[in-house]
């Protein structure tokens, strides 16, 4: 319990047995259906009356959501629906978006990420960003992975954490003989799984990911579903998708937004059976979007 | 509706029985026409190619047979032109482009990563980017009588090979400033997004991934810059270099003379012997400017080996 609450972002060290425990202890508390998360633990993050603008027009409209932890939390919807830009928000992504507006606000460990308090720089070191088409460094694989931990100060031993990452990625076998050379002569697949191995080997306490796989073939598709699945016994996972099978496997919870506003958050077993808003059982039985 | 109609069913007429009939390729005609086209650029790069080989056969045929280490170790001579060397040019030229490299390259880029990076976008960043674009037009000269006002007279360098570089520097600013900007403006937006998302500062992003990836383009440009101040004579002969020295300059305060100051003098008098020191004069210039290169390359490469990350 100590470790899941006190601070989500710096957890243990990635090879520790204390996680495995901490998640023996938890079975006696109340669960929530899906994920090994008590119903009781806070959410990581609490998005409250956010509305976000693009000069005039609002892209996001009063969203209220809150993310439990080491939970996969899907957002569905409609393209143009603003997934993309709630997602940026959450770890100021958008700032570097000329025009952009933001109201309401974004609690992270008690703080609003929005507030000019917060270094938008050390939340991206706690909130991870995959995009969702791969941008490795023009550098070789290693540097790929160490660069973002070298930045950060990280003490312990570059080579064992680029290794774990790239383990952790699916991708270690692939690449465990060519680790020096550039990053851009992998496929796309791998090229995307090397940016999730260069995102968790900061140890984020989130990962925000849009969709991580529209460019990718079935076999490297089905990879990464796996990998979120493992990542969320120590990541929570934020992830964008436009494939709603993908959203049914994979999240624990489902965000349907439409035009801009937050419809229906819910257990995905509900959201996808007994959906409570007409909008969204249109929308997964595929009548419009 | 109805055309619609009439043009599917004509279509599908047609291609039922021979697709083929369909099309008009004219795969001879687009053949030729590409044909044409390449031997065009052939042609055109054979001009250029050709115009620089005849410039070096000539100037290789005239001034081979000067080059040799007296040459480069004797002073120039009126009197005695066939025991002339270059020694007080090659050290001027040497010493003015240190110190203009030094001057210009981190200015320049400075100026350009501020520009491209940090400053805001606005009217006053875009007003500053025009003027300096006009600024790499403006001609030589100008920027001597700018040297001879501000450096020589008003700074009261003399006509030192500092206030010649510090001219030079202010000529070729505009040049590697333009250069740099546009080598940065190239590297994908989602590099630097990548960095950010990892929690990467703005310096960090730009000193770790953007100005790497920029660097050849910056790399060129700055050769552009030096090769255009190593052959500029007319700023220094307007800050008053001397054209005729049997020293070389001890140090940055001292008076110098250049390279292209000699070949010019050179050129200018009647006696051929001249013409073909003239000619070995360039050939040291070229040396000059080729070696600048070649470190240049070699700092290029060195730089992509040395960061573990
Ligand atoms: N950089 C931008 N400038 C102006 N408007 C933008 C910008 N990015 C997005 N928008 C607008 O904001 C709205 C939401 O965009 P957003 O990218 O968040 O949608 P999305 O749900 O991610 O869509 P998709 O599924 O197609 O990726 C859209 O109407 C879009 O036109
Ligand atoms: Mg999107």
């Amino acid at each position: 319990m100590v470790g899941l609450i006190t601070d989500p972002t710096r957890r243990q060290n990635v090879n520790t047995a204390k996680e495995e425990t901490n998640r023996e202890d938890m079975n006696t508390a109340e669960m929530h259906a899906c994920c090994d998360t008590p119903k009781s633990a806070p959410p990581i993050l609490t998005v409250q009356n956010l509305s976000i603008y693009y000069g005039q027009h609002p892209a996001v409209k009063n969203v209220t959501m809150n993310i439990p932890p080491q939970c996969v939390t899907a957002i569905i919807g409609p393209s143009g629906c603003g997934k993309s830009t709630l997602l940026r928000s959450m770890n100021r992504m958008n700032d570097f978006i000329p025009g952009v507006r933001v109201e309401g606000s974004i609690q992270f460990n008690n703080k609003n990420i929005f507030s000019s308090k917060t270094d938008p720089v050390a939340l991206r070191r706690s909130i991870g960003m995959v995009f969702q088409k791969p941008n490795p460094f023009p550098k070789s694989i290693y540097k790929n992975v160490a660069w973002g931990a070298a930045i950060n100060g990280y003490k312990g031993d570059m080579n064992h954490l680029v290794e774990t990452s790239l383990k952790q990625a699916a991708i270690w076998d692939e690449v465990k003989d060519k680790l020096h050379q550039s990053a851009l002569a992998l496929s796309g697949g791998q090229q995307q799984r090397l940016c999730i191995a260069r995102a968790i080997a900061l140890q984020p306490g989130i990962l925000l990911m849009d969709e991580p796989c529209s460019a990718l073939d079935p076999i490297a598709t089905a990879r990464i579903e796996d990998l979120i699945d493992e990542l969320k016994s120590r990541y929570t996972v934020i992830l964008v998708t436009h494939n709603m099978q993908q959203a049914a496997r994979t999240s624990d919870f489902t965000a349907f937004m439409y035009m801009g506003e937050l419809i229906e958050l819910d257990d995905t077993n509900i959201l996808f059976t007994k959906p409570s808003n007409q909008r969204t059982q249109d929308y997964i039985t595929g009548r419009f979007g | 509706m109805m055309r619609e109609n009439t043009i599917s069913t004509e279509y599908r007429d047609a291609s039922d029985s021979n697709p083929d009939a369909m099309y008009n390729p004219r795969l001879d005609r687009r053949r030729f026409i590409g044909k044409i086209f390449a031997v065009f650029c052939a042609c055109v790069t054979g001009i250029g190619v050709a115009v620089l080989a005849a410039l070096l056969y000539r100037i290789f045929d005239e001034g081979w047979i000067y080059i040799s280490t007296n040459f480069l170790t004797k002073f120039p001579s009126m009197l005695m032109p066939e025991t002339s060397g270059v020694k007080s040019a090659l050290y001027g030229t040497l010493w003015l482009v240190s110190i203009t490299a030094i001057v210009s390259i981190p200015v320049g880029i400075g100026a350009a990563i501020y520009l491209e990076e940090f400053a805001p976008k606005n009217r006053l960043s875009r007003f500053i980017h025009t003027n300096i674009a006009n600024l790499a037009g403006v001609p030589s000269i100008v920027y001597g009588i700018l040297g001879l006002a501000m450096f020589v007279r008003w700074s009261n360098l003399g006509r030192s090979v500092l206030a010649g570089s510090l001219t030079l520097s202010l000529l070729i600013l505009p040049v590697i400033i333009i250069a740099s900007r546009e080598a940065l403006l190239g590297v994908p937006k989602t590099i630097r997004l990548a960095a950010f998302a990892l929690g990467a500062t703005r310096w960090q992003t730009v000193r770790a991934h953007v100005v790497p990836a920029a660097l050849p383009g910056i790399i060129t440009g700055i050769i552009l810059a030096l090769s255009r101040a190593i052959g500029e004579a007319a700023p220094l002969v307007m800050i008053g270099a001397l054209s005729y020295v049997a020293f070389v300059p001890d140090g940055p305060m001292d008076e110098f003379m250049a390279l292209p100051i000699q070949i010019y003098t050179w050129c200018d008098q009647p006696d051929p012997i001249f013409q073909h020191l003239a000619a070995a004069a360039i050939i040291v210039l070229l040396a000059v400017l080729l070696s600048m290169n070649a470190v240049a390359v070699a700092l290029r490469a060195w730089q992509q080996r040395k960061s573990p990350w």
